[in-house]
């Protein structure tokens, strides 16, 4: 999987818990929460299903590490199985 | 004190969703009883239920899957009645950034809430040790408030919030409880009513106790007979109906479309005494509680021209029949007109009270009587009673009525209504 394919699943995954008036603005250098709006007690559901659609598991420490849609992507690629 | 009126209702029902559609299936009759395949599949005694049919097109009216992702059957019945409710007071549906609406409260109660979570969801993954995948929606879908606050945060609503919990007296006993709300002048209004999923762990329970109707798996509209003499027991069911309680002075000043006052009402409990139990009333006080919610409504015993029964199907119909005649002071060739929504419906536990008081202001705002169903072999002990029960619906413009719900616990509730004619 490329790092586009990554991006654009991550994006749909997303979509859902963002609150912006136009989610197609989502670049990977947007803050997931004080740019995208995603409500921050929605966010562990954010990682469930990113723990789903590329199986992998994102401990607690992990998640502090999801502030920008590019650390996201970041820590999918290193995780994901080769 | 503050006259209290009806100024809006919702419904989602097993019959129909929406107001005139139920309107229209109470006429007619409509049974919204069908056979369940999950219940053959989990080997109950009873394989027949009520559940509401949510279409595609009725999710989007009210709000779109996005709003439902984060919720229970419960909750979406509830959200679906509370806005439909809403839209019919002629009120202006909220944007997450209207500000908050420090005068109207909900009250919308339930028997158990969100156990279709718990049983399929966070006792299942809980027990497997994957606690951490139960995701930041559990523990709102299972609080006992979880219909009233997902209800709350989408109209804005800044009165109190609030679950009651009455078993099967709960979604009068909201109506109720509203009533004193604004009668007292604590609050304008109150969204009031109740909810209850289509919770087939609930409904195991019931069959557990050998108290659902298990001879009719193959003929579901037949199996909910209340005041026949082959009743063999409830057939459950889930719904929610929700009516709009407002201080009669505001209503008028905003020149809302009133279909009934609330003349009064009362709950009381039995005691557990008297042959009362934790699943049976005291007859005195059934009787007691009829009683004291005409007084309040300052109305005289004969001046009911209808009831809407609590009727389920089991033994307790004549036992309620007899206490309701014994309340009212009149014997029952002389009681007014008596049906059983269940007949259609199936026992909506916590929802029932509520689905039934929009069924009973919908009859006396449009002048009918709907049919007790599946009554034809009417029970013999109650037989004078046959004539005041309509097995086909009837014109009849009834001026006030009276509605009856009790619960396990031995816990009674009981409104009166008063058709609109200003």
């Amino acid at each position: 999987m490329s790092r586009d394919e990554i991006r654009n699943t991550f994006f749909d995954l997303l979509r859902p818990y963002v609150r912006m008036e136009d989610p197609g603005r989502m670049t990977e250098s947007s803050l997931l929460v004080e740019d995208l709006g995603v409500n921050s007690t929605r966010f562990v559901d954010v990682v469930l299903e990113t723990e789903d659609r590329f199986k992998i598991r994102v401990e607690n420490e992990d998640i502090d590490r999801f502030r920008r849609v590019s650390d996201a992507i970041d820590f999918i690629l290193e995780r994901r199985p080769a | 004190m503050n006259r209290v009126v009806i100024t809006g209702m919702g419904i989602v029902a097993p019959n129909a969703i929406g107001l005139a559609a139920y309107c229209r299936a109470l006429c007619e009759g409509a049974s919204g009883i069908s056979f369940s395949p999950k219940m053959k599949e989990l080997d109950l005694g009873c394989q027949v239920a009520g559940v509401p049919q949510i279409s595609d097109q009725v999710v989007h009216t009210y709000g779109g899957s996005d709003l439902f992702r984060h919720s229970n059957s419960s909750m979406k019945y509830s959200v679906i009645a509370a806005l439909e409710c809403w839209r019919d007071a002629g009120m202006h549906l909220p944007g997450s950034d209207s500000s908050t609406d420090w005068n109207t409260a909900a009250i919308i109660g339930t028997c158990v809430g969100g156990i279709d979570t718990i049983g399929d969801f966070v006792v299942p993954e809980t027990n497997a040790g994957r606690a951490r995948r139960l995701g930041s929606s559990a523990a709102e879908r299972t609080m006992g408030s979880c219909m009233s606050a997902y209800v709350g945060g989408q109209l804005g609503l800044g009165g109190q919030v609030t679950t009651n919990s009455s078993a099967c007296a709960t979604g009068t006993e909201a109506i109720v409880n509203a009533y004193w709300m604004i009668r007292e002048g604590r609050i304008g209004r109150v969204l009031a009513g109740s909810s209850e999923g289509a919770a087939v762990y609930l409904w195991a329970c019931l069959d557990a106790m050998r108290v659902t109707m298990r001879k009719s798996n193959d003929c579901p509209r037949s199996a909910s007979r209340p005041l026949s003499a082959t009743a063999g027991g409830l057939v459950p069911s889930g719904g929610a109906g929700i009516l709009m309680l407002e201080n009669m002075a505001s209503a008028q000043s905003r020149k809302a479309r009133i279909y009934a006052e609330v003349l009064g009402g009362h709950s009381n409990a039995g005691g557990q005494r008297n042959g009362g139990s934790i699943t049976a009333s005291n007859p005195e006080g059934v009787v007691r509680c009829v009683q004291e919610a005409l007084d309040v409504a300052r109305t005289n015993p004969s001046e009911i021209d209808y009831i809407n029964g609590h009727l389920t199907g089991t033994g307790g119909d004549t036992r309620e029949i007899r206490c309701l005649a014994s309340a009212l002071q009149r014997p029952l060739r002389d009681m007014p007109w008596v049906n059983s929504t269940k007949s259609m419906i199936g026992h909506g536990l916590g929802a029932s009270g509520s689905m039934e008081c929009v069924a009973a202001v919908l009859q006396l705002a449009h002048g009918f009587i709907h049919p007790s169903l599946n009554c034809e072999d009417f029970h013999p002990d109650i037989a004078d009673l046959a004539p005041k029960v309509p097995q086909v619906s009837i014109q009849a413009p009834c001026r006030l009525a009276l509605k009856t719900s009790f619960g396990f616990g031995d816990v009674n509730s009981c409104v009166v209504l008063r058709r609109w004619d200003d």
